[in-house]
């Protein structure tokens, strides 16, 4: 079929429009940080700084209880996902490749769990947690960002776990492996991208996660970066420059894992697909 | 949590399309069960049950018992339990507060949604029609929007709409509408909805066109072709081919961004935490401001039931819709 030049042309213009509005709040945030304060605090826009500074970064980074809170986000995040992880190893396996009663049920479960409305369950969390004497402490964020991630977890390790072709597992079974054996021989490497995957995901929630921090942690040392960066520009007047600043620091490793690790994680998808 | 349910869809219809013409994966599983097998799956389900009743369904039987209690400031630092029945819900339904907010969250989830999923699939569709370098631009665009954390976005977004230096009320002013040179947008009810919204937009395009273009690119190429040799112009391989082909999976994205829309709370909290006097609290914005704000605990945990209830609607109505769509699934 051909197509007028105006019919080759406009989905391209298009295009280009849709990527620079789509660009811009980041792009924004970004140049904004990098700009001198005088080409922020201006009645014209620098659209592109020709100056950069790194003053803003150094203010967000001198902030108080900077280095704890990243700490405290990064110890939250991770554990989260990997106690998820290693539960949901487990169960996914059940899913994915045993019969037993209940199991149509326990997806549904799961379905449902994923779903579930954290920010409206606010108030009973807070209460159990303030009945355990356990506010502003990292372990009640650790458990409940693992539960929050874990239905997903599950649901997508499944998918993984049944993609590897049963024959592996049986033949390395018949070679005189037991069966957690090769799980973890053969199953386990070959689910190396679904991990990483569904990781990245849980990592995304946990490190973004703002109404349980909200009301569970209000120490200054006890939060987390979201928290931290809500609350900044309060803190910080009109420091735009710095407050874009601690937006970048708060962002890069989001944007960082997600365009280095979409493309594996999308083609780790398709792999398993295509093998299934 | 929105982007935590994104990529599942993605991988479940990958992993889907891989059994194709294979029996659905549990089906045939049983048949190797081996004698003594039998307690094992129930050992590896465990300990994800457990952690999921106790953190997640015990808060929520929690959140029930709490919405029968008197419990104010009062009640909290000195630790009584006050039992008060039913007053809590009649005091919120009977109320003039409750259902205006309710009425707010169902047009606010309505208009965010009806523009996400019509962008969404232009958007989508465009992808599709575009050739390898620009749907690569594009798709860039999509993933940084995309993968752009909530909080560091609606940050973005107050200093784009900041009413003395924002770079938008310098673009109106320039373009003309000078009344909006030092505009206070967080300022007014719709003003402020219209920020959270064009946020909320922007952010969740994304999710759909890179998902629908995934679901296009899986329609077979045959199809086009028997359509065009049969005559049918651009519009009609749309609505006889594409749209057909894409409506399941349309109908259950539509139902996933009501759910994700209708529980937002960082987008708007964070940009006005439910103001200018409480006007853009929607359900979830109200259930945190009346209970931890106001310190009606009680009273904030029956609102929270209220909406939970009407989430668990939704989420079953969803699951109906993919369930039916992906039987073999399960």
């Amino acid at each position: 079929m051909k197509r007028s030049l105006f019919g080759r042309i406009w989905p391209n213009a298009t295009a280009i429009i849709l990527f620079a509005a789509l660009v811009f709040p980041v792009y924004w945030m970004f140049s904004t940080a990098f700009k001198p304060t005088g080409d922020i605090i201006t009645e014209t826009p620098v659209w592109f700084p020709t100056d950069i500074t790194f003053e803003h970064f150094k203010t967000a980074y001198h902030a108080p209880d900077f280095l704890t809170l990243v700490r405290n986000s990064l110890t939250v995040t991770l554990l989260a996902v990997v106690f998820s992880l290693i539960i949901a190893l487990f169960a996914s396996f059940a899913l994915a490749r045993m019969r037993f009663k209940g199991r149509k049920s326990m997806i549904l479960v799961f379905m449902i769990a994923q779903m579930a409305p954290w920010e409206v369950m606010v108030i009973a969390i807070y209460m159990l947690v303030r009945d355990a004497d356990m506010l502003n402490s990292l372990v009640p964020l650790t458990l409940f960002y693992m539960v929050m991630v874990l239905p997903f977890t599950i649901l997508t390790l499944r998918g993984y776990v049944a993609a590897v072709p049963k024959e592996l597992e049986e033949s390395a079974m018949v070679d005189g492996c037991t069966r957690p054996q090769a799980f973890v021989k053969v199953i386990l490497p070959l689910l190396a991208p679904g991990l990483m995957a569904t990781s990245l995901f849980g990592f995304i929630t946990a490190w973004n996660e703002f109404p349980l921090v909200l009301i569970l942690n209000k120490d200054p040392e006890a939060k987390t970066l979201p928290l931290w960066l809500s609350q900044f520009q309060s803190q910080f007047g009109d420091d735009w420059g710095a407050t874009m600043a601690a937006a970048s620091i708060f962002a890069i490793p989001i944007l960082v894992l997600f365009v280095f690790l979409q493309r594996k994680a999308v083609s780790g998808l398709t792999d398993g697909a295509v093998k299934g | 949590m929105a982007v935590q349910t994104d990529p599942s869809d993605v991988a479940k219809t990958a992993a889907v399309r891989g059994q194709d013409g294979e029996p659905p994966v549990g089906q045939h599983g049983g048949n190797k069960r081996k004698p003594g097998i039998g307690a094992a799956p129930y050992l590896l389900m465990i300990p994800a049950l457990a952690v999921t009743a106790l953190l997640l369904g015990y808060p929520l039987v929690k959140n029930a018992m709490l919405s029968f209690q008197n419990l104010n400031m009062g009640q909290l630092i000195q630790h009584v339990t006050e039992w008060n029945g039913f007053k809590n819900y009649q005091e919120v339904l009977t109320g003039e507060d409750f259902w205006r907010v309710t009425l707010r969250t169902i047009v606010f989830t309505g208009a965010n949604v009806v523009l996400i999923m019509i962008l969404g699939t232009l958007v989508g569709l465009l992808l599709a029609r575009l050739g390898k370098k620009m749907r690569l631009t594009l798709m860039v665009g999509l993933v940084l929007a995309w993968a752009m954390p909530i909080v560091a976005a609606s940050t973005v977004f107050q200093w784009l709409f900041a009413s003395r230096f924002g770079v938008v009320n310098y673009v109106l002013d320039k373009l003309g509408w000078h009344s909006m040179a030092d505009f206070n947008w967080t300022g007014s009810q719709f003003s402020t909805f219209f920020v959270v919204t064009l946020m909320i937009v922007w952010q969740s395009i994304p999710f759909v066109a890179i998902n629908l273009y995934a679901a296009t690119t899986t329609i077979a190429k045959e199809l086009y072709e028997a359509a065009a040799l049969d005559g049918a112009g651009t519009w009609k391989i749309f609505t006889s081919v594409t749209f057909p082909f894409l409506r399941p999976f349309l109908y259950a994205t539509t139902f996933l961004e009501v759910i994700w829309v209708f529980k937002a709370f960082p987008q708007i909290f964070t940009i006005s935490e439910g103001g200018p006097n409480r006007l853009t609290e929607t359900l979830p914005i109200y259930a945190f401001v009346e209970g931890v704000g106001n310190q009606h605990y009680g009273m904030g945990a029956a609102i929270s039931l209220l909406t939970i209830l009407i989430m668990l609607g939704l989420t079953s109505y969803y699951l109906r819709i993919v369930l039916k769509q992906e039987e073999d699934e399960l």
